[in-house]
């Protein structure tokens, strides 16, 4: 199996096996073997529920610090929309901007007018592509992982248009490679992310070209200096505020909000998408025009890096839109004619990516799956999890496969033990009367 | 060991809530067995249109998949009303829906012509008041 750069590392010595992480995890991944956790990395989408359930902190996100962008000429910190929902009642957007500059960075980029640029995209590709409907929104990393390994009838749904992450990232650069005349690798441009996942959008990009981001940073490790920054900064000052329904980007209908398409809808959390992603390839859905979907239940507000309670926070981002949503920072006309010039489109393809299947040969795939059923018709059925895997299904998948022995089910291994003592007991029984016999005669 | 999988399942008729679960059973299993993905797709909707039609106008159906290297085999054999003019449901637009279940979005009269076309073998045979049976057989290559 070839191993890809997962965005989750587990700490084994900080694991205590506490299979927490085995039960929520939405696509199977994990396996409690030995008493330690491990990460079946094929299955991985890097959602993230393991590192927001573990008790332990076991599960480290591979995000980047501070301290690995000294090597960079000017550092641009670019913030998830998300961020600005982060901290206390009416804190403006562009006074966390200015204290972005105060902590450390040589300047901050606003991602959530690039968020309403790429809506403006989104809205041309619906109006000048028919088909294929529904369209699937590809801006949460958790979300394109899935369709690759579970749903790739789906990826042509995909609509073929870069992030807000990507499109701000490469616009900040240009300008100040312009304005300094610095060169392109000599800028550091750094995501300020809610969730580990976007750290897959940098190390495997869909498109050819790499990524113009340089690292990602958690809001969680960003939250503390900025708050004493925030606490230093006047907030009356005279900048031009961040506009439009780009502030919107980081809860649940903040996409669908920007678009004019009336059968857009928006889907979170991960059972809810399964559930929708299984009647499209069904063939349903069809009369839907655009999908936005994110695989944390509150969207990115909900990320496992941030630090505000998800419902606050999205009150706060709702206000926000209110306040300064109305008015556009982007003007239309000139986004469709960078729409025009594939400003905004994505380069290469979303390749499939497969879970490992039962078997590489199709015949002795079939000849497991029957295997595996017989096991499971002998398992007690109520996922309990003692054994290391999240249900009695994937436990006999790992039997049939000689990741894990039958009697590692503690439910056969006390009928084994019954039906030995049962014997055991005919047994002793037996001999006894027989010795009861010998005593009396 | 042999190279055959089969399993049954059950659908109960009327019982929208549940409309879709076999074939998102089956596909799952498909996808475990890494069948190419036209051909996962081709059978999740014959089988989705098969389970649709059980729910809108039988009592219920025992499905059996059929699992061999060459071939996927679906049988759907339900208990219902039973089809008095094959030959007319076959026809893309005749349907016998009611408004309720066009107003759900079915009904539109292509469920038996859908479930041919994505299927490479296909027989369906009726018994008015007792039943109808189909069957579905897609090759794996």
């Amino acid at each position: 199996m070839k191993s890809e750069f997962r965005s989750i590392r587990i700490d084994i010595d900080k694991c205590q096996g506490r299979m927490k992480c085995l039960r929520i995890c939405p696509t199977e991944a994990l396996r409690v073997r030995n008493g330690k956790a491990t990460l079946l990395g094929d299955r991985c989408i890097d959602c993230g529920e393991c590192v927001l359930q573990c008790p332990n902190d076991a599960f480290v996100p591979q995000t980047s610090s501070f301290s690995d962008f000294s090597s960079f000429k000017y550092t641009i910190a670019l913030p998830s929309p998300t961020f600005y929902s982060q901290f206390g009642k009416g804190v403006r957007p562009s006074t966390i901007l200015r204290a972005l500059k105060a902590i450390g960075f040589d300047d901050s980029y606003d991602v959530a007018c690039a968020s309403e640029s790429v809506s403006i995209a989104i809205q041309e590709y619906l109006d000048s592509n028919a088909t294929p409907r529904p369209l699937i929104s590809p801006f949460c990393p958790a979300i394109v992982r899935l369709i690759q390994i579970r749903y790739p009838n789906l990826l042509e749904n995909l609509i073929p248009i870069e992030s807000p992450m990507e499109i701000a990232a490469r616009e900040a650069k240009r300008l100040k490679m312009h304005e300094l005349g610095l060169k392109e690798h000599e800028i550091g441009a750094i995501y300020l992310t809610p969730c580990p996942a976007k750290m897959i959008a940098l190390r495997h990009p869909p498109r050819k070209k790499h990524s113009f981001v340089d690292g990602v940073i958690p809001i969680s490790d960003i939250y503390p200096k900025l708050v004493s920054a925030l606490a230093h900064s006047d907030d009356s000052n005279g900048a031009a505020e961040v506009r439009g329904l780009g502030l919107g980007w980081s809860i649940v209908g903040g996409q669908v909000a920007c678009l004019k398409a009336e059968d857009a809808i928006a889907i979170a959390g991960l059972t809810n998408v399964m559930r929708v992603f299984d009647e499209i390839e069904n063939g349903r859905l069809k009369d839907i025009q655009y999908i936005e979907c994110h695989s944390c239940p509150t969207a990115c507000v909900g990320g496992s890096l941030t630090v505000e309670n998800p419902y606050i926070a999205r009150g706060r981002v709702l206000r926000m839109v209110e306040k300064y949503g109305s008015e556009p920072c982007q003007d239309r006309q000139k986004i469709r004619e960078l729409y025009q010039k594939n400003f905004f489109s994505l380069i290469g393809t979303i390749a499939p990516s497969p879970v490992q299947p039962l078997d590489d040969d199709m015949s002795r795939g079939i000849q497991k799956m029957h295997k595996r059923q017989q096991i499971y018709d002998m398992l007690p059925k109520i996922d309990c999890g003692a054994c290391g895997a999240p249900t009695c299904m994937t436990f006999a998948e790992d039997v049939v496969k000689g990741d894990a022995e039958a009697e590692e089910c503690v439910f056969l291994t006390m009928k084994t033990f019954e039906s030995m003592s049962t014997n055991l007991l005919e047994v002793v029984g037996k001999h006894s009367k027989r010795i009861h016999r010998g005593i009396e005669r | 060991m042999e190279d055959r999988f089969s399993h049954s399942f059950t659908i109960r008729g009327k019982h929208f809530i549940d409309a879709g679960k076999v074939s998102t059973e089956i596909k799952r299993l498909l996808k475990e067995l890494g069948v190419r993905a036209d051909i996962v797709r081709r059978v999740a909707i014959a089988t989705y249109e098969a389970e649709m039609n059980v729910v809108m106008y039988a009592k219920d159906a025992t499905v059996t998949l059929e699992l061999t290297p060459r071939d996927i085999r679906i049988v759907i054999d339900d208990r219902g009303p039973g089809i008095a003019d094959i030959e007319l449901a076959m026809q893309e637009g005749f349907s016998t829906a009611t408004s309720e279940m066009r107003e759900l979005g079915f009904g539109a009269g292509l469920g038996l012509p859908n479930i041919k076309k994505n299927s490479d073998d296909f027989k369906i045979g009726s018994t008015v008041g007792a039943g109808t049976k189909l069957e579905i057989t897609v090759f794996i290559n």
